[in-house]
């Protein structure tokens, strides 16, 4: 342990700083701005993934538990994010 | 022509009313006109803000209505005579009154004074869509809160859909000393979720209490104030002055947090 650790220890210790809520704020707005920002309903979100589900696979098989399907934000432009792990190309496509 | 500029927020108070009052003021000791509009029909303050209570004879609607030439009814401010106000009935609602009306009357007063500033209510409803009407720009006012920044977003989309695409944002009531220990969105952080261009920030101050019990706007007092600078810096940049952001965290630069900043590197 260096000097420079210790001494950042004490001091945290000292004057320790509050909670810190300003992070969790700026999640829970781009969360909730994500979603105003579209006039997607949940359910046309919820279509819109199964139909999404059916076309990938098609091609591979997927772990269905691990996908991630979300609205994301970021200046102003909303982004779908589907995050897919595969677990393998279908062999029927291959050949 | 004059500018057309809307004061607007979604949410309610956040600070829509002072700002108005003070950038009117403000623009009017720099040498401009400016008629200030209240479109708050039923619950108007404006005039309280700016001590003119009392000197309130017609309004908008008397107008409207011809009982009055617009002259009649505009409230001439003695401390700024370049400063006036056209103010809302009391005892009428929002509905009172149309959007095209109302650009009739906001072209009328652009035709005479170099700014027209328009006091918008809270809410996104009739009241709302009167007061955007005539606007060529928006003044977006907001407070870094969660309800304010996500009510202030939606009305972006309002404005953008609406032609208004001239949008600045004003950080109302920033608390330095809450934002240093990580327990309020900066300016900045404000800014980046919103994605529009800063008109100023003001400092959560309670002199802004004190001027509005007395209907004195600070940009008036002769020594002036923090809130007072701010105001003042935003009506400069209106002018088209560049003019540096408040540093607000001047105070705060104290050993223990320059301490905390030197170990947490």
């Amino acid at each position: 342990m260096s000097v420079i650790t210790v001494v950042r220890e004490f001091f945290e210790r000292l004057f320790p700083r509050s909670g810190g809520s300003r992070e969790e704020v700026k999640r829970r707005l781009q969360l909730v701005l994500a979603h105003d920002r579209t006039d997607l309903t949940p359910e046309m979100l919820e279509k819109m993934r199964q139909e999404i589900v059916e076309v990938i696979s098609r091609y591979v098989e997927f772990d269905a538990e691990g996908m991630e399907f979300s609205l994301e934000v970021d200046q102003q432009v909303t982004a779908l994010i589907a995050n897919v792990p595969i677990r393998r190309v279908r062999p029927e496509v291959l050949s | 022509m004059g500018r057309i500029i809307v004061i607007t927020s979604g949410k309610g108070g956040v600070g829509k009313t002072t700002t108005t009052a003070n950038l009117g003021m403000a623009l009017a000791r720099l040498g401009r006109t400016v008629a200030l509009m209240d479109a708050d029909f039923g619950l108007r303050n404006l005039d309280l803000l700016l001590g003119l209570e009392n000197r309130v004879v017609y309004t908008a609607l008397e107008v409207l209505a011809g009982d009055c030439r617009l002259e009649q009814a505009l409230v001439r401010d003695k401390r700024q005579p370049g400063l006036v106000l056209l103010p809302a009935a009391q005892n009428r609602n929002k509905d009172a009154i149309t959007p095209e009306q109302m650009q009739k009357l906001a072209n009328l007063l652009a035709e005479k004074f170099d700014y027209v500033l328009i006091d918008c209510p809270a809410g996104i409803e009739s009241g709302f869509k009167n007061a955007i009407a005539p606007a060529q720009e928006a003044l977006l006012v907001t407070t870094p809160e969660i309800a304010a920044v996500r009510d202030a977003d939606r009305v972006v989309g309002l404005l953008e859909a609406h032609g208004i695409r001239k949008i600045a944002l004003i950080v109302n009531r920033i608390r330095p000393q809450m934002v240093q220990a990580n327990n309020m969105m900066s300016v900045t952080d404000v800014q980046e979720i919103l994605a529009i261009p800063l008109a100023g920030l003001v400092p959560d101050d309670e002199r802004v209490i004190i001027s509005t019990n007395r209907g004195e706007p600070l940009v008036l007092e002769a020594n002036l104030s923090l809130p007072g600078i701010a105001f003042t810096n935003i009506a400069r940049r209106l002018e088209g002055e560049k003019v540096p952001l408040l540093d607000l965290d001047a105070p705060y630069n104290t050993l223990i947090g320059r301490l905390r900043r030197f170990f947490s590197r």
